[in-house]
């Protein structure tokens, strides 16, 4: 831990190096970052809010919708990028001794960028649709840390399981596709049967996708049961990845 | 007397090498084989961190290495390739970890094990040089105040807000050390990073060692390079199939790893002719160099190379040796075609005296046999020239070789 205050200036290099590498000559450049949830949020808004018409809590669907797509968007990348981190990174892992953990760490921290991007898009159509937050506003940094809680715990356990496992790098891409319908991204949790919604609860992007829902579009009241259940989660699971990949540091270099 | 900064005991370090897999011989055989695929992967991946001692696939690449270094002191560590240099590094700088023993270090390290580790190709020269220098644990302050003169040493000024991609490889690497070269560590590890980028800039980087080495800091070099070893590293550490054979002062340990470097075998070979086997044909049994250290410029000498012919089909067969440096072959000497029987043969190749310029060369030797190229081996001798003056002309000459021309003047 006193090694990753040291490198800290390595994180921050790394976290911005991250976003420039990633816009770097594009057209659109940072606009990607608006376009990926808003366009998945028309889609869905055609296809489950039009076609399919799932209840949305009797508000817009689009809006519904979106709110669901920011924070599972940010999920999504993180996983998808913390876990090949790692692997992308190898050379440097062969080659020079820093603390591994900035890898993961910082492939997470870049993914705020586009985060913060779509929750001004955000903020935006809910003025467009005069949304007011509610009170439990106060309450957003608690389901933001456990969001990040999340990323951090799953990306510390899958980027050290690629070291070694390939596998990982295969089953994320359509893992993460598939993974969107255990969060009630595109329906809301009340759809699924009040006896297992405890279940259904243990996701911690659960208690997160619907405190969002609950602050800004008062869906439902605050979830809190779901999102205490999430916490406990997200803790362990932060807890477990730190020790995980404390334990895989060691052999990285030698099957990287 | 000095504390020592670095002490090593019973240093080992062991890998898996390669295990061939089972075929199977029919068609219901594979089809298992291949459901099986899955669990036997498994196995195997799970094994890759760990080791059992009585398993064959063992290869321990280093083997109860002890030794210690005192502050301030400059240890070059040599040894032919694979002697296990590399992985010694690897594990002071704490890249693995090691097997068996134990290491300790007081001071802060820094090792440079690669130029340019991190470089992102879509990223400006500046960036960059932050990039690199906190990865090889530098902050940001100590970077901001040494940015003028780290550009300055590179040489890229002009191009300092380019891509590195847009960089040619030169460059690069100039860039890379040039940030490495200002960390200000206590310990500093290279390993053989000078192999890279022209005589110039190599030239500048031993120089730039060699100050850091007068400021009383700790430097651990390996190299090839004899020339720059003997100049900057006062002990020498030798290494050879992983273990240590001696640690003494540099002239001595170089002159025993000169002179022993022919009578192994831990030559790089390459077969270069599939379909024949070359182990029944051919083999390389001593090369060996009439000059133990460095030759002097105006002294002759040869290079004796034994092979033993097993039958009587090898026919003819005669053998090159190349001559590299700089990383480019100088020129090859290929020894008059020989029908061989069998039993023992020497070739003898002898070298005339002002012929090569004061470099290190590095000689592979191939095998040719009947217009046909079917052994190479590579890195067999390193051979080093000094310049001792005799000549005349002391000082720099550019090229690869410095053969002293016959001239007549004559006033028309």
């Amino acid at each position: 831990m006193k090694e990753l205050i040291h490198y800290r200036d390595l994180l921050w290099f790394l976290t911005v190096r991250g976003i420039k590498a990633k816009y770097a000559q594009s057209i659109l450049g940072v606009s990607w970052a608006v376009i990926q949830p808003l366009f998945s949020t028309l889609v869905f808004t055609i296809i489950f809010g039009n076609l399919a018409r799932i209840d949305s809590n009797g508000v817009p669907y689009f809006l519904f919708s979106l709110v669901g797509l920011v924070p599972w968007t940010f999920f999504a990348n993180t996983l998808t990028d913390s876990s090949s981190s790692l692997i992308t990174n190898a050379a440097m892992i062969n080659k020079v001794y820093f603390p591994r953990l900035v890898l993961p760490l910082s492939a997470i921290f870049s993914k705020g960028l586009d985060f913060l991007i779509g929750f001004v898009l955000l903020i935006i159509f809910l003025v467009v649709y005069q949304f007011t937050p509610s009170a439990e506003i106060i309450l957003l940094p608690w389901l933001i840390l456990v969001l990040l809680m999340t990323s951090l715990g799953i990306g510390m356990i899958l980027s050290a399981m690629a070291v070694q496992y390939r596998d990982v790098k295969h089953a994320m891409t359509f893992a993460v596709q598939l993974l969107m319908y255990a969060a009630p991204v595109v329906y809301p949790t009340t759809n699924v049967p009040e006896q297992y919604q405890w279940a259904y609860a243990l996701n911690p992007m659960v208690g997160v996708i619907e405190g969002f829902r609950a602050i800004f579009l008062h869906t439902i009241s605050f979830p809190y049961q779901w999102v205490l259940i999430g916490t406990v989660i997200s803790v362990s699971l932060f807890v477990f990845g730190l020790f995980y990949f404390r334990k895989m540091e060691r052999v990285f270099a030698d099957v990287a | 007397m000095a504390q020592p900064v670095i002490s090593v005991k019973g240093l080992s370090k062991k890998y898996r090498i390669g295990q061939g897999k089972k075929k199977a011989d029919t068609i219901t055989g594979s089809v298992i084989n291949v459901l099986k695929s899955p669990f036997t992967n498994l196995a195997r991946i799970r094994n890759l961190a760990k080791l059992n001692d009585t398993d064959d696939s063992i290869f321990w690449a280093l083997r109860d290495v002890s030794f210690e270094v005192r502050e301030g002191e400059v240890l070059g560590i040599i040894g032919n390739n694979g002697a296990g240099k590399s992985t010694l590094l690897k594990l002071l700088s704490q890249i693995t970890e090691p097997s068996a023993g134990e290491i300790k270090i007081h001071g802060r390290v820094a090792a440079l094990l690669e130029v340019g580790t991190g470089f992102h190709p879509e990223l400006t020269g500046r960036e960059n040089i932050y990039m690199n220098g906190t990865i090889l644990g530098m902050r940001k302050r100590e970077i901001d105040k040494k940015l003028e003169e780290i550009v300055a040493f590179s040489g890229v000024a002009k191009h300092l807000d380019t891509p590195v991609k847009f960089y040619s490889s030169g460059m690069r690497v100039r860039l890379g050390f040039s940030v490495a070269a200002h960390l200000e560590p206590e310990i500093l590890i290279i390993d053989e990073v000078l192999s890279v980028g022209d005589a110039e800039f190599q030239k500048k980087c031993l120089g730039k060692m060699e100050d850091v080495s007068k400021n009383g800091r700790t430097v651990l070099f390996v190299s090839h390079n004899m020339n720059a070893v003997q100049t900057l590293c006062g002990k020498c550490l030798l290494l050879s199939g992983g273990q240590n054979v001696m640690i003494d002062s540099s002239d001595r340990v170089i002159n025993t790893y000169l002179h022993n470097i022919g009578s192994n075998y831990s030559w790089k070979s390459e077969s270069l002719d599939k379909s024949s086997d070359i182990e029944n044909i051919i083999a390389v049994k001593e090369i060996k160099c009439s000059q133990s250290s460095a030759i002097s410029l105006d002294a002759d000498f040869f290079i004796d190379v034994l092979v033993h012919s097993m039958s009587d089909k090898a026919g003819l067969l005669n053998i090159n040796l190349f001559f590299k440096a700089l990383g480019e072959t100088a020129f090859v000497a290929c020894s008059k075609q020989e029908l061989l029987e069998n039993g023992d043969y020497l070739f003898r190749f002898s070298f005339p005296q002002n012929l090569f310029n004061n470099l290190n060369y590095q000689v592979d030797l191939m095998v040719v046999r009947m217009s046909t190229s079917i052994l190479l081996l590579k890195e067999v001798l390193f051979l080093d020239f000094i310049d001792d003056g005799v000549i005349g002309w002391k000082g720099e000459f550019p090229g690869y070789v410095r053969p002293q021309i016959d001239t007549t003047i004559q006033k028309l």
